[in-house]
């Protein structure tokens, strides 16, 4: 009895750590490129879900909403850094920060006056609506799935910065902006393109997490806050520090709510404190100046 | 300075005499407008002076009125209306500080914004605060023999106290140490190479504002005297860095005016139509992108221009 339920718990676990971590690598992403903080990031996930559902509802195809959501919320990203952050890049990083706040607000109201206040589920595809057993624990199949895509998708997006030019002009970027600037490297697009792409998984997130969250103008505000811990707790700016804290907290949240259904919720906060306390930079950022 | 001073104490005469001009909503309205400009300037001495931008000022917000509520429950008296509240947050601003100064920037305001997200799902769950609900039936105190559960008793206490906020706060940040803290903000490797204790300077800033934002947690449960894990939430923080950005970063009467142009304008837009967030949200931007200096700022460019 035990064994399969904390079977179970593992793969829940695991399955929520992996959607922190494709929220999360996006805010560190962008954070490494342009050194700001992006609030509305937990926006993005939501707009992510709200795109799907609206593809479904045209089109009704899970596969396709998955392939829109994140080229819709890409698309608002580049907007959102084309037009508004960009003429703040002369100022303190602060007051970059200060306006992705302000876009929580707009993106919640928005979504709230075209879709209305209350929570849509989405549907798993038809593949994957079943659950399968083994080991004596039964998980919904939908779970295994995002295990297996988010953790191909880490794969993928490793490959893409460690092992592609592009990925060597971002990481350029992330080093030394100013510098990539003056070996010739359009630094201006790359900052668009990371600030879109950052967006896109956000967004991408939001529409794998609709089977199993469903959707609702404030989860983007409620999903921000574990997304940040991720990013304390792993280290800002470091793809192996959004992993490692997105499977971290993925298991204490889902462990937190088994064990210490009280308590839950202040699970994640405790672990963020005591990494805080005994490693200030999480567990693999860079040292703090 | 004298026109400033006639100004300002005809200012006050009139906070203090609107109870007798005007109705029960409007005097709501202003009450509110001093509680959250209470809560606003202490949120501004840390991002305003010392330059730490912080995401968790509701903490102490909660905190104040939390301990307010309980305490003021047990027996009304000033003790469990003020003091309490305002040891209590010192005590935790103390803890919270403590952990979190040593950072700076971005990670200053993650670790703030998580912390109390902290409290809150701590008083979202725990059965003894009231978990969802929070706390009801708070009695408002008795003070010197006064009971403050008259309105117009209630309304000068008020009004004495937000008057006392701004005082206090006025002294600090013209004080020396008040300078100190615009230098930490202006250069902080400088100020430490000076020879300032820097990490000390802003510990006891943070505490600062801590605890008077706790007073102003105090004194909105006994406005309303209900309370609920809302006050904790990031929200509650962000409505506080609304008010000083729209009103003017580092600037005292900026927070004041900025907190009232913020409840104004909610109940003004709320009663014309459902998208107050989405007003708030482009306000918001707008002034960030294009009045940085917020309305103060704003209206003393335009002063600067004609003289």
């Amino acid at each position: 009895m035990f064994i399969p339920d904390f079977f179970a718990q593992a793969l829940n676990g695991l399955s929520y750590g992996v959607l922190l971590f494709l929220l999360s690598v996006g805010l560190t992403l962008i954070f490494g490129m342009l050194d700001v903080i992006n609030l509305a990031h937990g926006s993005f996930y939501m707009l992510g879900a709200y795109a799907g559902l609206a593809t479904l509802a045209v089109t009704g195809n899970f596969w396709l909403a998955v392939l829109a959501a994140p080229l819709a919320v890409g698309l608002i990203g580049a907007l959102m850094e084309r037009v508004c952050l960009r003429s703040l890049y002369r100022r303190s990083p602060l007051d970059q920060v200060l306006l992705t706040f302000g876009f929580i607000y707009l993106f919640e109201d928005v979504v709230k006056w075209i879709w209305g206040g209350k929570i849509r589920s989405i549907p798993p595809p038809e593949v994957f609506s079943g659950s399968v057993s083994f080991f004596g624990a039964t998980v919904p199949s939908y779970r295994l799935f995002m295990i297996v895509f988010g953790l191909a998708m880490a794969m993928v997006l490793w490959l893409l910065i460690e092992r592609t030019r592009l990925g060597a002009i971002i990481r350029a970027g992330v080093f030394d902006a100013e510098m990539s600037a003056g070996m010739g490297i359009n630094i201006d697009r790359v900052f668009t393109g990371v600030f879109a792409f950052g967006a896109a998984l956000g967004g991408l997130s939001g529409v794998i997490a609709g089977p199993i969250q469903s959707a609702s103008p404030p989860m983007g505000a409620g999903i921000l806050i574990p997304a940040l811990i991720v990013v304390v707790v792993g280290g800002l700016g470091s793809l192996k520090g959004s992993l490692v804290g997105s499977l971290i907290i993925g298991q204490a949240e889902t462990f937190g709510k088994a064990w210490l259904p009280g308590s839950s919720m202040v699970i994640i906060y405790v672990v963020m404190a005591l990494v805080v306390l005994f490693r200030p930079q999480g567990l693999f950022g860079r040292a703090l100046k | 300075m004298i026109a400033r001073l006639l100004g300002i104490a005809a200012l006050v005469a009139g906070v203090a005499a609107f109870p007798a001009v005007a109705g029960a909503y409007p005097v709501k309205l202003l009450q509110e407008i001093l509680i959250w400009g209470i809560f606003a300037m202490s949120l501004d001495l840390l991002m305003g002076y010392a330059g730490m931008v912080s995401f968790g000022h509701s903490a102490f917000f909660g905190i104040g009125a939390y301990v307010a509520a309980f305490a003021l429950k047990q027996t009304p008296h000033l003790l469990s209306a003020l003091v309490l509240p305002a040891l209590v947050t010192a005590v935790a601003a103390l803890i919270i500080g403590f952990c979190s100064i040593r950072t700076s920037g971005v990670y200053f305001i993650m670790l703030t914004l998580a912390f109390s997200q902290m409290f809150f799902a701590y008083a979202f769950q725990a059965a003894w605060l009231g978990a969802e609900d929070g706390v009801f039936g708070v009695p408002r105190p008795r003070l010197l023999g006064l009971d403050l559960a008259n309105p117009t008793a209630f309304h000068l206490y008020l009004v004495a106290l937000a008057g006392l906020a701004v005082l206090v706060l006025w002294r600090i940040v013209g004080s020396p140490f008040g300078h100190v803290l615009r230098g930490i903000h202006e250069n902080e490797g400088r100020m430490e190479a000076v020879g300032y204790a820097v990490q000390r300077y802003k510990l006891v800033a943070f505490v600062t504002a801590g605890t008077v934002g706790g007073m102003a947690g105090a004194l909105y449960t006994q406005l309303n005297l209900t309370i609920s894990p809302d006050a904790f939430y990031w929200t509650t923080s962000g409505e506080a860095l609304l008010m000083v950005i729209i009103g003017g970063t580092g600037t005292l009467w900026g927070s004041l005016l900025g907190a009232a142009a913020f409840i104004l304008l909610q109940s003004l837009v709320s009663s014309y139509t459902e998208r107050w967030m989405l007003i708030l949200g482009l306000t918001f931007i707008l002034f960030v992108l294009f009045a940085p200096g917020g309305m103060v700022g704003a209206l003393r460019g335009r002063v600067g221009r004609r003289a």
